[in-house]
């Protein structure tokens, strides 16, 4: 019986035309191709736009750039009000990312590996803060950064994006460490580990992937938001999103100009890309599978 | 797993509490503070009790952003989970081709949220944007600065470019965690590729995709840039949401005790739909 259920499909692969194998890979390349070229589409225009005079960026439809010119990146590069704060805003992210692993790390740990009092309640009230909408704070930090003294500096945006993103960073690294038996701390506790020098030299390795994967989610949001580091800065702390909204205000706008500066904060995104690629298929599941 | 009880776990968590505290409750202190008090200017100010709470409950304008937030979120969640799962399934899961793909779906995620809105508002014009010219050169009539209906869609077009990828990377890596030997079971018994999605993969799915639904709903509903960048709220009112009606009143109008009462309110109904999607998890956890 089982012998002719295993030997029915396998019949019936064989006799299957194989014509219907290939035209539903066919048919699948071309849904993905589709969707593929729907991503690419938008990112392609913002970067035709850079390479025109913004005259150009609005009167021609053209599908190819219009007189093709360079001088919107020239601009951005000469002008240290533009260039310091791709300085200003690669500085806060960068700042944001080590201070969310740093906390996130061991309070993860703490979550993932003992019983405490409120436990349960500390976290969900972590949690909470993910869902705190930006628009709620903005007068409130603008208040408190003010009054520490920390307003318009890369300091104050870093802090205050880590609202956001270490409750998932704390989220993230306890579904990773969940998934690592406790045998394994033990045994290193019993060998003479001291508890900093296992986290450090045994367990991150072990975790390396979802350090990474986190490492890019905090990168990620704190890269893309615009609201609070439009409030908690001014002049010396300014990053590049928040100066293509006073660009556009002062001077009307200037398309070409505004999709060059668009286009450089692309390129950082993609050069992460570029390193977790290989992390996406194993890291992205977040331990929770 | 099995936890150890032990309280000095706390000394691990203190740093993340105490610079959570001081983001989170300092603020919301403030925000307290204002939503119960009436301010004519600095140092003048009257107690007015649950006064700006009522009043933002009778808005209409609150109202319909309330309203209109919903139906965003449901709108985005509905087409970025299927479309997430379907691309997810699409993609080679090894080799080169994998790792393009991947990098190609990845991009729009870390394109910041104005840049975002500035793609979108020259690309979907009618005259100059590629996009907005092909659809009209198919007939219909789409101009988002002046039909509500075709604002709506290039929000949610905007929305589901930029943030789709991240349901699809979800997916994809639940995909990725599925062992070879399910599949081959699965071959033997001569299940349908159907029968394969709905009893192996969807299953082994519903972890990241309640990470999926969850994060996408979030963020769906602080939505504020992106709308903001595009149509500024309009055409009329048809995409105010309510983080563009909240700036508006705070900063735009200065009301910043209604705003306050505002703000928690927001943030109370966001904490409600928190709770139940944290419920939820902690069952699925469970099983």
């Amino acid at each position: 019986m089982t012998a002719i259920q295993t030997f029915v499909p396998a019949a019936a692969e064989l006799t299957r035309p194989k014509r219907t194998a290939t035209r539903a890979r066919i048919f699948s390349a071309t849904l993905l191709g589709l969707f593929l070229l729907f991503q690419a589409l938008p990112i392609y225009w913002i970067v035709r736009m850079s390479l025109m005079t913004p005259n150009n960026v609005l009167t021609r439809p053209d599908f190819l750039p219009v007189e093709p010119t360079l001088d919107n990146y020239r601009t951005i590069f000469t002008d240290p009000s533009w260039y310091m704060s791709y300085v200003h805003q690669i500085s806060y992210v960068a700042l944001n990312t080590v201070i969310s692993l740093a906390v996130a790390l061991p309070a993860a740990y703490a979550f993932s590996r003992y019983r405490f009092l409120g436990d349960k309640h500390v976290f969900f009230w972590l949690f909470s803060n993910r869902m705190a909408p930006p628009a709620v704070f903005l007068l409130p930090f603008f208040q408190l950064y003010s009054a520490v003294g920390l307003f318009d500096t890369p300091w104050a945006v870093a802090l205050a994006h880590t609202l956001f993103v270490v409750p998932l960073a704390v989220w993230i690294l306890e579904g990773f460490m969940s998934g690592i038996p406790r045998e394994i701390d033990e045994t290193a506790l019993v060998d003479g580990f001291s508890l900093p020098r296992f986290f450090v030299t045994v367990f991150m390795p072990m975790i390396a992937s979802g350090i990474g994967v986190t490492a890019f989610f905090c990168f990620m949001f704190s890269w893309i938001e615009l609201l609070l580091a439009r409030t908690l800065t001014s002049v010396d702390a300014r990053p590049i999103v928040v100066t293509m909204t006073r660009t556009a205000s002062t001077s009307g706008m200037d398309w070409g100009l505004l999709a060059a500066a668009g286009v450089l904060t692309i390129l950082p995104g993609i050069a992460v890309i570029w390193f977790v690629r290989n992390y996406i298929a194993k890291g992205f599941a977040l331990g929770r599978v | 797993m099995h936890k150890l009880e032990d309280n000095r776990a706390w000394f691990l968590v203190i740093p993340v509490f105490v610079l959570v505290a001081f983001n989170a409750v300092v603020p919301l202190m403030t925000v307290v503070n204002y939503s119960v008090q009436d301010i004519f200017g600095p140092g003048q100010r009257a107690f007015v009790g649950v006064e700006w709470f009522r009043e933002m409950l009778r808005d209409p304008t609150v109202q319909s952003a309330f309203l209109r937030q919903i139906l965003f979120s449901l709108l985005v969640l509905a087409m970025q989970i299927p479309l997430g799962v379907g691309v997810a399934l699409l993609l080679p899961r090894s080799g080169w081709k994998s790792s393009l793909a991947i990098i190609l779906v990845a991009i729009p995620l870390l394109v910041p949220f104005n840049v975002v809105g500035t793609i979108w508002q020259v690309y979907a014009r009618p005259e100059i944007g590629l996009f907005g010219r092909l659809i009209n050169a198919t007939g219909i009539d789409y101009n988002y600065t002046a039909s509500p209906l075709a604002a709506w869609v290039t929000l949610l077009l905007m929305d589901a470019w930029h943030w789709a990828p991240l349901v699809i990377l979800l997916a994809f890596a639940g995909l990725c965690s599925i062992p070879e030997p399910y599949y081959q079971a699965a071959r033997i018994d001569g299940a349908s590729r159907a029968a394969v999605f709905r009893f192996i993969e969807l299953p082994k799915l519903r972890g990241v995709l309640t990470i999926a639904v969850l994060l996408r709903f979030m963020d769906s509903f602080m939505i504020y840039t992106e709308p903001f960048v595009v149509t500024g709220g309009g055409p009329g009112s048809s995409t105010t949401f309510l983080s563009i009606r909240l700036v508006n009143m705070a900063v735009g109008q200065f009301d910043l005790g209604p705003a306050a009462a505002f703000s928690l309110m927001y943030f109370l109904v966001i904490l409600l739909f928190s709770y139940v999607f944290y419920t939820i998890m902690k069952l699925n956890n469970a099983r």
